[in-house]
């Protein structure tokens, strides 16, 4: 449908009038960039840091951006630049403990609830609508108050609230699937239950799945950064970029670099994970591909 | 089709009965989720590592008397008896007693929520107003420089932690330039020389009559609800924008650009009225994670809402304060939510 109305598009009359970036400077390649590159810095944090990151020297407090502290110091004499490093590992680890949890939670459910049908789904459906309309950093912030803050459960809170969106997404999938000429050939052969599910709909329902966790991801960036804010992610001296933000706080007037920096970070992070996941939907769905 | 044979009353009535059965379903799965809700706070208060008896006889209570107290509270019933005395008591309104104020989480609540809601809605009216706009103008002209723009603030919008942006427009607007009077609803000379009843501090400003109150409340009101209002402009224009432009791919545009309609025509006259019912959809979802997000704002701004309320019960782990408010904000949530579905039914024939 969507093909054959492509041609008369309306967008190609206007091409001739279109702003062009380069080909190359696409949203896609824009994320990966910055997603491989907050990978590495957080990789190869120990070795870039010219301090460390939780080494107290009061002499030097809230000194302002030089050549020595590139990013200048905090309200105990650390250095920032290594911080701000440092401080990109448990957001990132926080951040794949939410996909490790949510994603198969998700598929599981969509799933199920799309090859089983009648009550299975209507029961699984049933939550995960409750869920899904649940507010989520608020309810994160009510179960790592009951919990306890750190980095585990701050993930458990952030990933109770994030399955649905994958499963709602399975299930639609796994639906439009169910009555496909390709899985009657695969019952023919005898393929069934277990083995059908995970062989044969799981490798179709997974890729839009990892688009959507890409998409996700920067969300999830911004409200762990929240708990963190907040006190309620990982607790300090460990450095989180959060938690760094609303210590800066109490400097902003004064030494406002503080508490940009971090910020600063989670907004690099939380861009380039939103770039990238645009990027992957526009390659697969074609319909957004503008 | 076949509809077409029936006389005009069997059409009334059936579609009178339609709407009883999406009232219908709409009401249960509202009550089902309310419901969902409840049932979270209510683990959430039994999961609390703070032991309400101890709470209440002190530490060196005798055996006996511990088990009294326990006894009174109900805590020595099975789980789903306490869950029905939970809501027995929420049907009250008791929602329990806050530690850090000493007052029922109730009246608590009741005083900061029309501070957040009145941060919320101003933010969701200019977030609206520029968000359809940008997204209009991306529409307008797919791929040109507006579209760029368009597609470059929401982004940045989606991805910038706002209590962060709210801290920069802090020392720009207030400390730099002093466009802003900064933290708080008012200035301190002012907050005990008028009389405040509504819990709305437009409201209270415009009332007094004072053109300097109105003033101040304006110049501490503005920054809050811009910082939002980008926010919700962000997702508004991002999510927005994909709808109009996948309905623009339609042929019925294609149509109405065959017969001269002009592009402004055909975006204003053709495609806004079939995305209405997702713009509500959209609006409604936006205005919900502004109360969300009013939570990390109103932190920043000393702003004396829900949102500052809730995380000075976090920092003292007041648990019922906690509870309090996560009912408060998740329920209207919910509402939202069920009031958009109501609203796009309404307005869209096509989701009937």
């Amino acid at each position: 449908m969507m093909d054959s109305t492509n041609n008369l598009n309306p967008h190609t009359t206007h091409k001739m009038r279109r702003f062009r970036l380069p080909r190359w400077l696409n949203t896609f390649n824009i994320g990966l960039v910055m997603v491989v590159t907050l990978l590495g810095l957080a990789i190869l944090a120990p070795l870039l840091s010219p301090f460390d990151p939780n080494v107290q020297n009061i002499q030097d407090r809230l000194l302002a951006p030089n050549y020595v502290h590139w990013f200048g110091t905090d309200r105990f004499g650390r250095d920032l630049f290594s911080r701000v490093l440092h401080g990109a590992r448990p957001t990132l680890i926080l951040v794949s403990l939410v996909v490790i949890l949510t994603v198969p939670i998700g598929l599981a459910v969509g799933i199920f609830a799309g090859y089983f049908g009648g009550w299975v789904e209507r029961i699984l459906m049933r939550i995960t609508d409750i869920v899904m309309s649940l507010p989520s950093l608020v309810i994160a912030l009510a179960l790592v108050s009951i919990l306890g803050p750190g980095l585990m459960n701050g993930a458990l809170a952030l990933a109770f609230t994030s399955w649905p969106s994958f499963a709602r997404q399975a299930r639609t999938e796994t639906l439009s699937i169910r009555r496909s000429d390709y899985l009657s050939a695969a019952r023919m052969q005898g393929v069934s239950g277990v083995r059908l599910i995970v062989g044969h709909i799981l490798p179709l329902v997974l890729p839009s799945a990892i688009v959507r966790a890409a998409l996700n991801l920067g969300g999830i960036i911004l409200a762990a950064a929240g708990l963190g804010f907040l006190g309620m992610g990982i607790q300090p001296p460990t450095a989180e970029w959060g938690s760094m933000v609303s210590s800066g706080s109490r400097v902003i007037f004064d030494q406002w670099w503080v508490a940009a920096v971090p910020g600063f970070a989670i907004l690099f992070a939380s861009l380039a994970f939103n770039l990238l996941g645009d990027g992957l939907r526009d390659k697969m769905d074609p319909r957004h591909d503008k | 089709m076949s509809t077409s044979t029936l006389s005009v009353g069997a059409k009334t009535r059936r579609l009178w009965i339609g709407r009883g059965q999406t009232l219908a379903s709409g009401l249960v799965s509202l009550a089902l989720t309310l419901f969902g809700l409840l049932v979270f706070t209510f683990i959430l208060s039994r999961a609390a590592p703070v032991d309400p008896v101890l709470q209440l006889v002190g530490d060196h209570a005798s055996e006996a008397t511990y088990q009294q107290a326990r006894h009174e509270l109900g805590l020595d019933q099975p789980l789903p008896i306490q869950f029905l005395h939970y809501l027995e008591r929420l049907f009250q309104g008791d929602l329990g007693v806050s530690q850090l104020t000493q007052q029922p989480v109730v009246s608590d609540l009741m005083r900061t929520f029309p501070a957040t809601i009145e941060l919320a809605t101003c933010a969701m009216f200019f977030g609206a107003f520029f968000g359809i706009l940008l997204a209009g103008m991306a529409v307008y002209k797919p791929g040109s420089w507006m579209d760029h723009l368009a597609r470059f603030v929401s982004l940045l919008g989606y991805s910038v932690p706002v209590f962060w942006l709210g801290l920069l427009g802090l020392l720009l607007f207030y400390a730099t330039l002093h466009w802003s009077a900064g933290p708080g609803r008012l200035d301190d000379i002012y907050t005990y020389t008028m009389t405040q009843n509504s819990g709305f501090i437009l409201v209270d400003a415009i009332r007094s009559g004072d053109a300097d109150i109105i003033k101040n409340a304006i110049a501490h009101l503005w920054l809050p609800v811009a910082v939002l209002a980008l926010l919700s402009m962000a997702s508004i224009t991002r999510l927005l924008r994909a709808v109009m432009l996948e309905e623009t791919n339609k042929e019925y545009v294609i149509l109405a650009q065959a017969k001269g309609a002009s592009r402004l025509r055909i975006i204003v006259v053709h495609v806004f009225p079939n995305v209405l019912g997702t713009l509500i959809t959209i609006l409604a979802l936006s205005y919900a994670s502004l109360l969300e997000g009013a939570v990390l704002t109103e932190t920043v701004f000393a702003w004396p809402g829900l949102g500052r309320y809730l995380t000075s019960a976090l920092f003292a782990s007041d648990i019922s304060a906690i509870l309090g408010s996560t009912l408060l904000i998740g329920t209207c949530f919910i509402l939202l939510n069920t009031f958009a579905d109501a609203l796009t039914k309404w307005v869209d024939p096509r989701t009937r």
